[in-house]
This record gives structure tokens, sequence and C-alpha cells, in this order.
């Protein structure tokens, strides 16, 4: 018997159970009047739903959590003296042999007879959890049923019943994604502490220097490792400004267009094309920037005598403008558009003209709303990393010169995670203290964005 | 002509001795192909309240918009026939709208003050227009302005704070004010009290009637009281026609129309 059938049996009960209570509560009201049945019928119908399949599904759940767990101990301590001996480490392997020969995976290798009595004791342990979860969960599926069936009297609340069990779901569902996040930013916090406690905290914020090569064996030499921080934040910077100086007229200025001069047909068109804009993967502007615009840039310099280096901050910066005009241009189009027409007509009946009506009225009453949106592109281009990656290089050079190579933060973090690492150097571990700061300078970016908001939305209805 | 057209139909002088100030002549409004206004004809006197009455979507906002052009800010609205303020045809190409609705101001249904402080809000329209070349003359409009509009003694302590701050009654004020500011010689209103309470419509009536004698009004109401308060002269609309128009005492008491006098009894409406 398996347990997914079980279930399958148990929600094909529930959907029954919903028809049957439905069914029920009306019957029982019987002769007398339809209005004292205190609930629409079908509340009745999904209490009993409920009864029957969350007890019985919680618990199979709880059981596939904890099943490899439960069984894996049983097995090892079934297992002869000198494995049981061993080292936790040496257990896990011994354990994953197991379970590659348990499940077919382990090829043609014939296993010694211990590991295959292990096996076999897996196997058997398996089917009996299997058997086990299967009968309990079928006896609570049908014990709710029951008890459901039984509750259901037209006297009861069910609506109110039901809808209390809709919030505790969506209490366990905010829970789940706040916990997430304390999760992340709790291992981001841990794994940087361990990395301060190998490379001083001072040194990492305001070091000038970034080089994250370190010996790997102790007979190698030169690379020290150096974890400067300010050489990745001035790329960031610089890289985010240029991409600023593109991304906020051309998107504001194509909002305001979309908004109040274009036609409604118009408008109907260009804005799901810039959206698709918007769609483009990352690493399609990435080869753009890498191919055309950053030879464009560095030819257009050498033409006027500038000396510009193959990877500019220029190009990664131009292009990620690019990328985020969709972004400023249609978030600032939906705030635009949403003005309340009153105040444009207000203008009109003044005497203003169009362009008056839009700089002097409409764009200071939206104004929140687009400086939100451009703190937001700003959080969203300091976070991009494939065009820089592609475009602007991996040099990390503490320069304010946009033709100049460099890095930034996000592409540091990608190159020091990419291929085989050890998890404990403090090459891998500054990668968590980069993002972690990373992530304070976007939380920052955020808060000062919804603090705009805040203060200037409160003057508009 | 249009000229010997114009001549006849705008004589000055009106029957009661007062000059004609604005002349609606045979006016049609079409939204898309659907026509919202047959063939209006209407005189505004100066210095006087015309009340447009009538029930709900019977095309008084939109006759009111044709005397400023308000109507050309809205997709897919055509108008047909002749408007003369002060014997010169509003919608003549030469006409600039921009000019015309400084002298033909508005106050519109729901209080609309822009998002600025309640001295910007007043200051707005004369620096647009450039009626103000220094901050002593920005000064004394905005003060005079809100005088008019009887809010000048609430208001004086808080000139920078945001118009958006006020009571809803403030705010409706304010827009008048506003309106004010620029000069204009006709403020035409779109049911300037449906959105506030008896007390702010008290004061909003109050005050209309004293803007009587230095501007011409148009007034838009839902409210028989109301018109009967505040207008000398009232016409009553019903499905795109208009009726019926005279002065307010007759309409009330006395009017020729089985329509009107069902619509001002309650019968319909
Ligand atoms: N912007 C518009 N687009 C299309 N039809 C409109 C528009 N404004 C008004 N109408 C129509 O014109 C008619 C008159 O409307 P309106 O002038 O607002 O009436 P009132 O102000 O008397 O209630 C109504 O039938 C209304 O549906
Ligand atoms: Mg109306």
């Amino acid at each position: 018997m398996s347990p997914s059938l079980v279930f399958l049996a148990i929600a094909a009960l529930a959907v029954f159970g919903f028809f049957l209570g439905r069914r029920r509560v009306l019957a029982m009201e019987g002769t007398r009047i339809r209005a004292s049945i205190h609930s629409l019928p079908s509340y009745y119908g999904y209490y009993m739903a409920l009864w029957c399949i969350v007890p019985a599904a919680a618990v199979m759940a709880l059981w596939f959590v904890v099943e490899p767990t439960i069984i894996e101990g049983l097995v090892l301590s079934a297992m002869p003296e000198s494995y049981r001996a061993m080292s936790a480490n040496q257990l896990t392997l011994v354990m994953a042999d197991i379970r590659n020969f348990a499940y077919g995976n382990a090829g043609t290798r014939t296993p010694d007879p211990a590991i295959a009595d292990a096996v076999r004791n897996y196997h058997g342990l398996h089917e009996t959890g299997a058997w086990i979860v299967s009968i309990v969960g079928a006896c609570l599926g049908v014990a709710g049923f029951a008890i459901g069936f039984w509750r259901i009297n037209p006297q009861m609340r069910a609506r109110n019943r039901v809808e209390r069990f809709a919030i505790v779901v969506m209490i366990i569902a905010s829970t789940i994604a706040v916990l997430t996040t304390v999760g992340i930013v709790g291992s981001l916090v841990f794994e940087s502490m361990r990395f301060f406690t190998k490379y001083p905290v001072f040194d990492f914020l305001f070091g000038t220097q970034w080089s994250p090569q370190t010996a790997i064996r102790a007979d190698q030499v030169g690379s020290s490792g150096a974890f400067g921080f300010i050489p990745l934040f001035t790329g960031s910077l610089l890289i985010t400004v240029i991409a600023m100086f593109v991304a906020v007229p051309i998107g504001l200025l194509s909002a305001i267009y979309m908004s109040d001069y274009a036609s409604p047909r118009l408008r109907s068109v260009a804005k799901p094309v810039l959206e698709v804009l918007a769609g483009i993967p990352t690493v399609v502007y990435g080869f753009f920037a890498a191919l055309t615009v950053a030879p464009f840039v560095r030819d257009a310099g050498s033409a006027m005598g500038l000396d510009v280096a193959s990877e500019s901050a220029l190009a990664a910066g131009v292009v990620m403008g690019i990328m985020i005009v969709p972004f400023v241009s249609s978030l600032a189009d939906d705030v635009i558009h949403a003005v309340p027409q009153s105040l444009r007509h207000g203008a009109y009946g003044l005497g203003s003209t169009k362009s008056e009506t839009i700089r002097q009225v409409v764009l200071p009453a939206a104004l929140p709303g687009i400086v939100a949106a451009v703190m937001l592109a700003i959080s969203r281009a300091i976070g991009e990393t494939m065009i820089v990656a592609m475009a602007a290089g991996l040099a990390a050079n503490l320069t304010f010169n946009p033709f100049a190579a460099v890095t930034t933060v996000t592409v540091q973090i990608a190159s020091l995670l990419v291929g085989d690492q050890e998890f404990d150097s403090p090459k891998t571990l500054s990668a968590f203290a980069l993002g972690l700061v990373l992530f304070v300078i976007t939380l920052c970016l955020n808060i000062i964005a919804l603090a705009v908001v805040r203060k200037y939305r409160e003057k508009y209805d | 002509m249009l000229a010997t057209d114009t001549q006849t139909a705008a004589a000055p002088h009106a029957a009661h001795g007062k000059r004609v100030k604005m002349k609606a002549t045979e006016v049609e409004v079409y939204y898309s192909e659907k026509r919202a206004l047959n063939k209006i004809n209407l005189d505004v006197r100066e210095h006087e309240v015309t009340a447009l009455i009538g029930p709900s979507g019977c095309g008084k906002s939109t006759f009111l918009r044709t005397m400023n052009r308000m109507n050309d800010v809205i997709d897919g609205c055509r108008m047909a026939g002749k408007i003369l303020l002060d014997q010169q045809d509003i919608y003549d190409p030469n006409i600039d709208v921009v000019q015309l609705r400084a002298r033909v101001g508005m106050v519109f249904q729901k209080p609309n003050p822009f998002p600025k402080s309640i001295y910007d809000n007043v200051a707005y329209g004369p620096r647009i227009h450039g009626l103000v070349r220094s901050r002593e003359e920005t000064d004394a409009v905005v003060q005079k302005s809100l005088e008019r509009a009887g809010l000048w003694k609430e208001v004086k302590d808080r000139l920078h704070e945001g118009g958006t701050s006020l009571s809803g009654g403030q705010q409706q004020r304010l827009c008048i004010a506003r309106a004010i500011a620029v000069d204009p010689e006709v403020i035409l209103m779109d049911e300037p009290c449906s959105a506030l309470d008896p007390i702010a419509t008290a004061k909003i009536e109050e005050l209309i009637d004293e803007l009587r004698t230095n501007y011409t009004i148009v007034i838009v109401t839902h409210s028989m009281q109301q018109a009967a308060r505040v207008s000398q002269r009232t016409a009553f609309f019903h499905l795109g026609d208009l009726v019926e128009v005279g002065d307010t005492a007759q309409i009330f008491t006395n009017p020729n129309d089985e329509r009107t006098q069902g619509y001002i009894t309650g019968r319909f409406g």
C-alpha cells in the first residue's frame, strides 16, 4: 500500500465529505425554515472536508520529514559492531552507500555482506514505515470524516470555524516567509562573523586593496589575500551612477509621454513593448555590453584621444541603465497615471498648458512614487551581476574614471564562489561579508524610499 | 456670414437691461457618436448667478464645460454651435484656450487643491499667466483672493501648509480663491457643494452671492433649494435639452413646461 495512494483516497473522501456535509446540514434542517442554519451550507461542506484531510495530511507530512532520520538510525544500530564504532563522517558515507544500493544507483559494484544486510534491512523498514503511515493516515482520514459528520448541526458556526482555519493557514504562510528571511540574514551574519575572526573588520570596511587570492597549500607564495571593500564599493557606486544617468531621464520622459501625451492606442502598444524589454535575461544584455557597447566605447574613446580600457565602467553602466529603463518607466507611468484626473482638470481650468500642468502639478504630485521607483531601480542596479561581470571586468581598481575597468560587489561574490571552494577559507567566507554589506546598503535604500513615500503620501488622498 | 449672426444674436442688452456676458447658440455636444446636448440656446447675463438644474446625466456638466472649452481635453468629445464671450466666438481658431480659461474660470465638484502650499495654490494661476512680477505683488494677489473667497482669516497664519490639509469646505473655498486669483470675468461652478456638509455649503452659498458683484457666475447644482437661494436665473435641462430658462422665482413658482413642473415638485429626477 503506498502512502500517496492513501492520500489520494483521503482527498477523494474529503471531496465527498464536502458534498455530504452540505447535504447533511440541509437535511437536518428538514422541514424547518432555511434561515435557521447559521452559515451557508457550503461552509458545513468545507468544515467536514477540512476535518477529513487536515489531520491526516499533517501526520503524513510529518512522517516524511522524520522518516529518513528514524530509518537510518535503526539501520545503523542493527549493523555489526565495527561499523557502529566509526566516526560521524564515515557513517555518513556508509549511509550514502546503503542508500545508493537501495535505490540501485551503485552501478555494478557488489556490496560487502554487512552493507547488503543493511540494504535489506533498509528496504524492510522503509516498507513497514510506509504501511504504518498509510494505516495511520487512513484511520485519521476516516476518523476526521466521522468527527466532522457528527459535529455538523445547523446551530454550529461553520463559517467562523472555516474562516478561522483560513487565518491559521495564512499565518503559517507568512511565518514561513518571515523565518526564511530571518534564516538568510542570520546565516549571512553568522558566516560574516567567521570571516571577521580571520580578517579584521576595520581592514575589510576601509581597506583599499582587494585581491582575494590566498594560498591554498602552505608552500605557495605570494598570495596573502587582501579584502579591502572600498574598491568594490566605488565600482558598484560608479556603475550605478552611470546607469542612473541613463535610466532616470529616459525612463521618466517615456513615462510622461506614455501617460499624458500618447494616444490610448499607442500606449496600449508601447507599454507592453517596454515591459518586454524588462523580460530580456540580463545575460543577453551582458553580451550586448561586452561585444557591442564596450568595443564601441573603446573605439570612440581612442578616436577622441582618450585612454579607454576594453572593459569599461561606462559600457557596463550604460547597458545596465538601458536594462533598468523599463523598470523606471513602468513604475513611474503607473504613479503618474494614478495622479487624479481632477488635478489635471483643475490646472487646465486655470489656463495651464499641458507642459505647465505636467511640470507644476502632475510631477510634484507623483514625486513620492517616482522617488520610490528610482530607489528600487538603484537597488536593482546595485544587485545586478551579469552585465558587469561581462562588460566591466574583474579588476578591482579604486577609481572614478568611467573609462577604466572596475568591478562590483556582486561580481566579486559570484567569482569568489564559482568553482570548487573550501568552505572555511577567508576567500569563501569573504563572500558572505560582501553579501552582508550589500544587504545592508540595499536595505537602507529601501527604508529611505519607504520613508520618502510615507512623508509625502499623506499630502495627497 | 457669421458676423451678421453674431450681431443680431448678441444684442448687448437683454430684457432686464443687464448685459449678456456669454451666449450659447445651437450648441450640440457629442461623445464619440453619442449626442449629449441638443441645440442649446442660452444667455448668461453679467453679474448674475445662472443656475443649471436637472436630473443626473442630462448634460449640465457637459454644457458648463463647453463654456471654457474644458471639453477639449476629453477624448472623443466634439461640439457644434457657437458660444460667444462678449461677442467673440470662443471656438474661433484664433482664440487661445489658455487666455480663454483665464477669463472663464472653473470650480469643480470635488475640491481639487494642488499638492502645494495654500499660498502656492492661489499664486499658481497668476504666475503661469505672468500677472505678478514680484513677491509683493504675489502676496497682494494671494491675500486679496483669499479675502474674496472668505478664507483669509482662517488661513492667514498657515499659508505655507499644504492645501490638502484643509477641511473639505475650506479646500473648496481655496479652489474658488485660486480661480479668482487670475481675475476671471466668468466663474463656472460644477456642483461646488455636493461634497460638503451643510455648514460649509452655507458659507459657499453666501460667498457666491457676494462674488456676483464682481463676476458673472454659472453654477450647476442638483439641489433646487440651492438654485433658489443663490441664483437670479435658472435653466432646466432634461435629457440633453434645455427645456426652460427664466427668472429663478418664475421657474420655481410658475414654470411653463410640465417637465420643469414635474422636476421641481419631485415627481421625477
Ligand atoms: N467623458 C464622457 N465620455 C462619454 N460620455 C460622457 C462623458 N461625460 C458625460 N458623458 C455623457 O453625457 C451625458 C451628460 O453627462 P453630464 O454632462 O455629466 O450630466 P450631468 O452633469 O447633468 O449629470 C451623460 O449621458 C453622460 O453619460
Ligand atoms: Mg455633472
